[in-house]
């Protein structure tokens, strides 16, 4: 647990990236990226604006200017308020919605190529999974629709229900499991056809405190084993500065990029229970408060304004 | 099955009750002395003529269904005829299930056939059927290229199958428009096209609306069957029996209650067969717990 995992790709290699400690520095995004070196980004997102049409010939804007790198094997949370429109923008990446204008690539592609190619696994706050299929069918759904043969998709399966320990429950439904069960068998699926890239959209967010922390070191021991970057949509504070290398901080109306905060508390593989008493965590959850309400309100820690400070 | 009979013995018990305990000849109010067919009747007669006793319609199955010679008993024909409406309400049933997908499928696919094809969908059922019966007969027979000429069974199977679409593309629909956004979304992400998401998404979750559909279309399929039968003039079905036997009723008033139950009996192993079906798609029908 104490050396790096060999599949961790190497981050950048600023010391910053090595230090634990929290630094409100913007890091290079979007702005410095070029065409070439989109290719090694995960995701890049440059001028990115979403206006939905609303009643009357209304327009809501939900995201306007957003620039945005996720580099490879990095944990990117996306947090802010209601109606900031950071699921919007994790819907822009999978290519479920598309941008009024600006740019998205994953992995040099287009959004919508990287779907095709399924470049990205998915999950959603509801676990959503099939009701009719048992827990092994669920898994091997997107195997299934792709062609896999059924030996490997057995395998497959196998080595999954293993990584999100549910090896015993492949023939339950998803009616006999828990929320938190539920939600494992849905990042399973997610993880089924090894993508290098983890959308993520509130996954925690339906579950209770306790099963949440719990699946949080979980998620963070998947990612370390299989080095996929991740981006992650949240509402939580601790859950972003715990889970994240980078907590990008987003403000409504409109939707914008606020802030970026690098929190990087160590490997992914390295982060316990205990970490979150750890001096180094609180000056995150510290960092990224201030960076939603400005420092000012700060200290009084108990100002939630839509934020949960779970 | 052991309440069921519970509750057709309760139901016997009941009929029996009436008629040891009502007046035999009905109650009725404001009957004018001497005229046939004043006042109103608030309670019905029970004589025997009109309420004849549980055991004498049972002991009317077993006997001759004539007084001529060789006759069959009551129940054989009974059962006969039965069974060829039972071959008709499931050759409509069919018919009307395949035309009640299609059409929910077609209205799933396009925007535009939902709303021009679903008022008309609505608008078909306000039909009278029996209006509708001559119609077709009528259009039937002029049909006839080759060795194929139109009978009248054909009509029955129309008319049958006619009230027999309507639960279904209307239950269809809603079940294949029933799974949630977060399903469609994952479908989706997955690159699947309009055809897998149909049979690995839509369909599946489509069975619990469709069950309904389908027993209310063979109650329908059954009910369309013994009408369109009297309505057509098909003989050798379990409504035109009925007919049949009512003309008989003032001789012989037990006779008119064994096409009944046939009737009766018919709708419960259509009901039988829709549950059978069920039975076989039932692990589709598993709810999803909210997590």
């Amino acid at each position: 647990m104490s050396s790096p995992t060999p599949s961790m790709p190497a981050p950048e290699p600023t010391p910053a990236a090595e230090s634990t400690s929290v630094a409100t520095a913007a890091t290079a995004t979007a702005g410095t990226a070029t065409a070439t070196a989109d290719a090694t980004e995960a995701v890049v997102a440059r001028g990115v604006e979403r206006v939905f049409a609303g009643a009357k010939g209304a327009e809501v804007t939900a995201l306007t200017g957003i620039e945005l790198a996720v580099h490879d094997g990095e944990f990117v949370s996306l947090i802010g308020p209601s109606g900031c429109g950071k699921s919007t923008l994790l819907r822009l990446i999978a290519d479920l919605d598309e941008p009024t204008a600006g740019e998205i690539r994953v992995f040099g592609k287009t959004a919508k190529q990287a779907r095709i190619d399924q470049s990205y696994g998915i999950a959603f706050q509801q676990a959503g999974l099939l009701p009719w299929r048992s827990v092994a069918a669920n898994i091997e759904l997107p195997l299934q629709l792709h062609g896999a043969d059924a030996a490997t998709r057995r395998s497959r399966v196998a080595e999954l229900l293993e990584l999100v320990g549910l090896a015993d429950f492949a023939k339950h439904y998803p009616d006999q499991l828990s929320g938190g069960m539920q939600q494992r068998v849905a990042i399973a699926r997610s993880l089924a056809e090894q993508p290098r890239l983890l959308l993520m959209d509130e996954p925690f967010g339906a579950l209770d405190e306790m099963t949440r922390e719990r699946m949080q070191t979980e998620l963070l021991r998947i990612r370390a084993e299989t080095g996929a970057a991740v981006v992650f949509v949240t509402h939580s504070i601790p859950e972003a500065v715990y889970l994240s290398d980078r907590v990008v901080v987003m403000s409504p109306r409109p939707g914008r990029i606020t802030d970026e905060i690098d929190v990087r508390l160590g490997d992914a593989a390295d982060r316990g229970e205990d970490l979150r008493e750890d001096a180094a965590f609180f000056a995150g959850v510290t960092a990224v408060r201030e960076a939603l309400h400005g420092p000012e309100t700060a200290p009084a820690a108990g100002a939630a304004r839509g934020v949960d400070v779970r | 099955m052991v309440w069921g009979v519970v509750g057709v013995l309760a139901l016997a018990a009941l009929w029996e009750l009436y008629k040891l305990v009502g007046p035999a000849d009905g109650w009725l109010v404001g009957a004018q002395e001497g005229v046939t067919g004043s006042g109103i009747r608030l309670l019905p007669r029970t004589s025997d003529q009109a309420m004849p006793h549980t055991w004498d319609m049972v002991a009317r199955v077993i006997e001759p269904v004539t007084r001529a010679q060789g006759a069959l008993p009551l129940g054989v024909v009974v059962l006969l005829a039965a069974l060829t409406s039972l071959g008709v309400a499931a050759l409509g049933w069919l018919v009307g299930v395949v035309v009640g997908f299609a059409l929910a499928l077609l209205m799933l696919g396009f925007r535009i056939a939902e709303r021009a094809v679903l008022p008309f969908v609505i608008l078909s059922q306000t039909v009278p059927l029996i209006a509708l019966a001559p119609l077709i007969r009528n259009w039937g027979s002029r049909l006839e290229f080759g060795a194929f000429s139109w009978e009248s069974w054909m009509s029955v199977v129309i008319i049958a199958s006619y009230l027999a679409f309507f639960p279904v593309a209307v239950g269809a629909l809603r079940g294949l428009q029933s799974p949630d956004a977060a399903h469609l979304d994952l479908m989706r992400s997955y690159a699947a096209g309009w055809w897998t998401t149909l049979f690995r998404l839509r369909l599946p979750a489509s069975v619990p609306f469709l069950i309904p559909a389908l027993r209310l279309a063979a109650a329908n399929a059954v009910v369309g069957t013994v009408v369109a039968e009297i309505s057509v003039g098909f003989t050798g079905g379990i409504g035109r029996l009925i007919l049949e036997t009512a003309v008989a009723a003032s001789s012989d008033p037990a006779k008119p209650w064994a096409p009944i139950l046939g009737a009766v009996l018919l709708g419960l192993v259509a009901a039988g067969f829709v549950a059978l079906l069920a039975a076989f798609l039932s692990p589709f029908r598993r709810q999803e717990t909210v997590a």
